[in-house]
């Protein structure tokens, strides 16, 4: 049997499978959080938006059959929570960090609301490409077999790095991001380039969400995410808000994440629970040795409401 | 529930021709104005909501008021939930008079019962007063240095704290599991992985003549405590100082990092007591079950009672009748149980919203 032949190697072979599979939402939830708080403002909602894009992916995969359209769904509805959350936060005197706690509960509840009927059903799923074709060991093939959306994150993670460097788009969102009154004085609306920020931010979250109910786990129920969104929100502030550094963190965290469930495919049983919060004692971990109280962080956006 | 919500606008309404009762509560009555107006809004975009799902609208507002305050078992039942919601709502109300947001609740109330229900374990057999006391004590010290934790990396990391401590409901919820499955576990329990019971005899019981449990006495006490807390004592004026502008508070002289340690303390503790009582009025041991959100709306109910401890207890039973008629939504109209979590949404955002309203209303700036 392969699986005694390889023995102990399952452990880090599962590891790493699960640093590609079970980064990807981290890695579209941070992307796209980056952009978002470059622009000078954080949501922290964006755990709400991928439960939903989560639950309309799925429900449109089931209704149309095809599975990119869901993914479409899930982006769209993501854009349409980021709005929201950009819409409100524009108001004068709004908190956006109180607005992105508000926005997590409604888009939990709304989810769980409509996507009642999409627990028994199964939906079409995204395909995978099958990258250990030149392996005999199962769980070779099995670690290999990647999906089409972790390697669209990872392209979009270098675009974004050039397009904040060189781009105009770029510039703009980070002068939005460092002075408000800058980019008002050079005649820009600080508010229209947030929103447009929160809306690919929200978009790529949901998009995020739909990897979780179409690709891995792979089904629609009120568990499906644990603050995944919460945690790919603090993996951006010690990514230095770094689109590249966001992508080799949110592998560190899939591989952190896919420890419990591989040891307990080897029988240690004991500590699943723990294992399992792994990626957010590593979270915590990382920001205790990262964050300093004397300083602001190198990278941050000076208008971030987080780091003042 | 909507004509309770009316008629108080009505009383802030109707004194308008006396420019100088405005003048005198213009802002109070703003306080009470707002929300209001925030929650009625909310109502009706949840009414549209449902009315777009297939449902009469208005049989809804019927079956939330009659599930929520129409009889006097609703009354109880809604009371009963209003209890962890007072106390989960300090939680957040008390670090917010020092600038921070904590939402972290429900990771104190996991760690509290735990504590709670430990303590218990360890004295059996003896007097259940010296079990109750007991169990009050460690929930408010278990919850209390969870909540402490999130403070400590603030003043000491400068880790942001809205994170911090919604990242250590995660970790408190996997250290309960983690527990209730292994070194804690009742091997009676099957289905549903639990420590072993506390005991009947040291339940805290109900309050004479109804079924509400004493843990509605212990949110009200607490809430009136941290009251006069903040609004009567030298500390809480400090913390109010340190909140309004912390330079300003450290070139007085005030030991900010103490009072954020402090503060922190005392708002798990109280997310702790909740936790407590949980285990001791309803469940009466630790499992899963245990985290049923109530943190989460507590976070709510802070905001919604603009943090001030004393508005929390109204706000508590009005979001404490909500989720109590969730229950015959269900039943009587088909609604999804998650139905409870979308107004709440709903209102949250129309809250936050709100905000933007202060001192904005013509009529009620009073000099003109």
């Amino acid at each position: 049997m392969a699986d005694a032949s390889i023995g102990l190697w399952t452990v880090p072979l599962a590891v790493l499978g699960g640093a590609i599979r079970v980064s990807t939402p981290f890695l579209f939830v941070s992307l796209g959080e980056c952009i978002t708080e470059r622009s000078g403002r954080i949501n922290l909602g964006l755990e709400g938006t991928l439960v939903m894009g989560a639950m309309s992916a799925y429900g449109i995969s089931y209704l149309s059959g095809s599975p990119w359209l869901g993914v479409l769904a899930a982006g769209i509805t993501g854009a349409l929570f980021g709005a929201l959350h950009a819409g409100i936060c524009s108001l004068p005197r709004v908190n956006d960090i109180a607005v992105g706690i508000a926005l997590m509960l409604l888009g939990t509840g709304l989810a769980f609301f409509l996507g009642k009927p999409l627990i028994e059903p199964t939906a079409a799923r995204l395909p995978a490409i099958d990258f250990g074709w030149w392996s005999d060991v199962p769980q070779v093939r099995a670690a290999l077999r990647i999906n089409v959306l972790f390697l669209i994150g990872v392209a979009i993670a270098p675009l974004l790095y050039w397009a904040f460097k060189t781009t105009r788009w770029g510039l703009l969102i980070r002068t939005a991001g460092e002075s408000a009154d800058a980019a008002r004085a050079m005649g820009h609306s600080v508010l229209l380039i947030r929103l447009r920020a929160t809306m690919v931010g929200g978009f790529l979250a949901g998009i995020g969400g739909s990897f979780l109910s179409l690709f891995y786990p792979g089904s629609w129920n009120e568990g499906l995410s644990s603050g995944q969104g919460i945690t790919a929100v603090a993996l951006v502030i010690f990514a230095r808000w770094d689109p590249m550094l966001c992508l080799w963190a949110s592998l560190a965290f899939g591989g952190a994440a896919a420890l419990g469930p591989a040891l307990q495919s080897v029988g240690v049983t004991s500590g699943y629970h723990l294992f399992n919060a792994s990626p957010y004692i590593l979270t915590l971990a990382i920001m205790i040795i990262t964050c300093s109280p004397k300083r602001t962080l190198t990278g941050a956006p000076a208008e971030l409401s987080i780091t003042r | 529930m909507t004509a309770e919500v009316e008629s108080v606008d009505a009383a802030g309404v109707a004194p308008a021709a006396d420019p100088g009762f405005l003048q005198r509560y213009g802002t109070s009555i703003e306080y009470i104005l707002i929300p209001c107006a925030a929650l009625i809004g909310a109502l009706a975009v949840f009414g549209g909501f449902v009315a777009l799902y297939g449902k009469n609208p208005l049989d809804l507002y019927f079956y939330m008021y009659y599930g929520a305050f129409g009889t006097a078992f609703s009354w109880q039942n809604t009371l009963t939930r209003a209890a962890p919601l007072i106390l989960t709502a300090l939680c957040t109300a008390l670090p917010a008079q020092l600038g921070m947001v904590i939402i972290g609740g429900e990771g104190a109330l996991l760690i509290g019962a735990l504590s709670a229900t430990s303590a218990a374990l360890a004295l059996q057999g003896a007097a259940p007063i010296v079990v109750q006391i007991a169990m009050v004590i460690a929930g408010m010290i278990g919850g209390g240095l969870w909540i402490t934790l999130s403070g400590g990396l603030r003043q000491y990391r400068g880790v942001n704290e809205t994170i911090s401590s919604l990242l250590l409901v995660y970790i408190a919820l996997a250290i309960l599991n983690h527990l209730v499955e292994g070194p804690l576990r009742d091997p009676a329990s099957l289905n549903k992985p639990s420590t072993r019971e506390i005991g009947a005899a040291n339940m805290i019981g109900t309050i004479p003549g109804t079924d509400v449990h004493w843990g509605l006495a212990f949110g009200l006490v607490a809430a009136v405590a941290a009251y006069i807390l903040i609004y009567h004592t030298t500390f809480g004026f400090a913390a109010r100082v340190a909140g309004g502008n912390i330079r300003a508070a450290r070139i007085v002289g005030l030991g900010v990092g103490k009072l954020i340690l402090t503060v922190c303390f005392l708002a798990g503790a109280c997310a702790g007591l909740a936790g407590m009582v949980e285990v001791a009025a309803v469940q009466g041991r630790t499992n899963a079950n245990l985290a049923a959100g109530y943190g989460f709306t507590g976070i709510l109910v802070a905001f919604l009672a603009r943090q001030n401890p004393v508005a929390i207890i109204p706000v508590a039973i009005l979001l404490g009748g909500i989720s109590a008629s969730g229950g015959l939504l269900q039943r009587r109209l088909g609604l999804p149980d998650a139905s409870v979590l979308v107004l709440q949404g709903i209102i949250f955002v129309f809250v936050l919203a709100s905000d933007a309203l202060y001192g904005r209303i013509g009529f009620l700036k009073g000099k003109s």
